[in-house]
């Protein structure tokens, strides 16, 4: 069977809604689509552990502390999980890696904000996890069965990450006149950021039409920012918050809020690596990955002198 | 203050990703296990241990495999359809297939 017919066997088992396995063919371009958006959705996962590693050793309490350390934990399983499925469509790990240490991939831009109070472990529950939930979902359909069988996990476990976040917002929201100042400082912060995080708009997403065409990707960007927006402005009425975007107003007619411009130069300027904490982030990742090395080496040669003593022994 | 030491590898040694196991999970005893994932690991007991730390974190996980990925050996797509063929034309391995006198209750 020639190219042409495989692509044509592709797209109408697509159409059909069955899954595209590792083993089974694929047009190059939908190989290499989905080994940038999976390892970038990886590499997002392992950074996005830094803004919250930073306020581990300073929660106020010890269930705070618990909750914090836990979802980290989860972040880097996250990772995992997600490196796992990239690593079905023929790239190794340790080239991903590389690509992340050498900062030549892409992560979430939301993740090159500093995170400058404990309020902020509340909102970015709250919000980036929220806004990574109403991405995540969508992905779990995906056409791709490893990736979309990694969402799946993903979800049922992001759902503590987004409760415990508006958690800890809410009962600063309810606290004292400080508390209460400092949650709204971090949305005031964090809610613009977290709305970029769905990507560009689809009139300036190029790659979109093919996505979707292929399942990769279910809904579009806009599409799912509306349903980030809808889903969280009742959150933030409900204790008291203000969103910064004095545009939003519900449309009766649609449902759907309607909101402000979104500062599109201020998301390239971080993609191109001109964020606040970009260096920062990347500094630190290194400096864990190769302070790390002696504990792949230890573990190497236990293995190594497991296998000797054993065959020694027989 | 923080650590000013340059992130810079330690050694010229290769950073080695390991083996590659795939891990088979079963979330309630008399279950079979699922493939869950795949681990890095230098050996079958460390290969458990990460398993359990990235594909059992919370329950429900009863019992965990692990298998060097490349000692599966699978079937692949395109030899699917005429590696399962002989499957489809024999429905006499169906209760189907079988009749039997009007009235009579087989099964219960």
């Amino acid at each position: 069977m020639d190219d042409d017919a495989k692509l044509i066997e592709f797209e109408a088992k697509i159409k059909r809604g069955e899954k595209i396995e590792p083993k089974d063919w694929m047009p190059e371009r939908y190989r290499k689509q989905l080994i940038r958006m999976m390892s970038q959705h990886a590499h997002s996962e392992i950074v996005g552990m830094l803004p919250e590693g930073n306020w581990i050793t300073r929660a106020p309490t010890l269930r705070r502390k618990m909750g914090l350390i836990a979802k980290v934990q989860d972040e880097a399983g996250h990772g995992l999980y997600l490196y796992s499925a990239t690593e079905t469509l023929g790239i190794g790990r340790d080239e991903m890696v590389d690509q992340l240490l050498e900062g030549k991939a892409k992560y979430s831009n939301i993740f090159n904000y500093p995170s400058l109070t404990w309020a902020d472990m509340g909102v970015i529950g709250w919000f980036v996890d929220g806004a990574a939930i109403v991405n995540q979902t969508m992905l779990a359909r995906s056409s791709y069965g490893p990736y979309s069988r990694a969402m799946l996990r993903i979800c049922a476990e992001e759902n503590f990450h987004k409760k415990q976040g508006y958690e800890i917002a809410a009962t600063l929201a309810l606290g004292t006149q400080a508390q209460k100042e400092m949650v709204q400082n971090a949305v005031d912060r964090y809610w613009w950021p977290s709305l970029m995080m769905f990507g560009p708009s689809d009139k300036d997403s190029p790659n979109t039409p093919l996505l979707m065409k292929w399942k990769i990707k279910r809904k579009s960007n806009d599409d799912l920012r509306q349903r980030f927006i809808d889903l969280t402005i009742p959150q933030a009425q409900r204790i008291d918050l203000t969103i910064p975007d004095p545009d939003l107003k519900l449309n009766k007619k649609t449902g759907h809020w309607e909101f402000g411009k979104i500062n599109w130069d201020e998301f390239y300027e971080v993609i191109r690596g001109n964020g606040p904490c970009n260096k920062e982030r990347m500094t630190a990742r290194r400096k864990a990955h190769f302070d790390g090395e002696w504990v792949r080496i230890a573990a190497e040669e236990y293995a190594k002198k497991r296998k000797t003593n054993h065959s020694n022994n027989n | 203050m923080a650590d000013k030491k340059p992130a810079e590898p330690r050694s010229d040694r290769r950073d080695s990703q390991w083996l590659l196991w795939e891990v088979f999970t079963q979330s309630k005893t008399g279950l079979p296990h699922e493939h869950a994932g795949s681990v890095h690991a230098p050996d079958a007991e460390m290969a458990l241990q990460n398993a359990r730390d990235v594909y059992a974190r919370r329950g429900p996980v009863t019992s965990i495999w692990v298998a060097p990925s490349d000692s599966i050996t699978a079937s692949t797509s395109s030899d699917s359809q005429p590696f399962f063929d002989p499957a489809d034309d024999k429905i006499y391995r169906h209760p189907q297939f079988y009749k039997v006198p009007k009235g009579v209750k087989i099964f219960k």
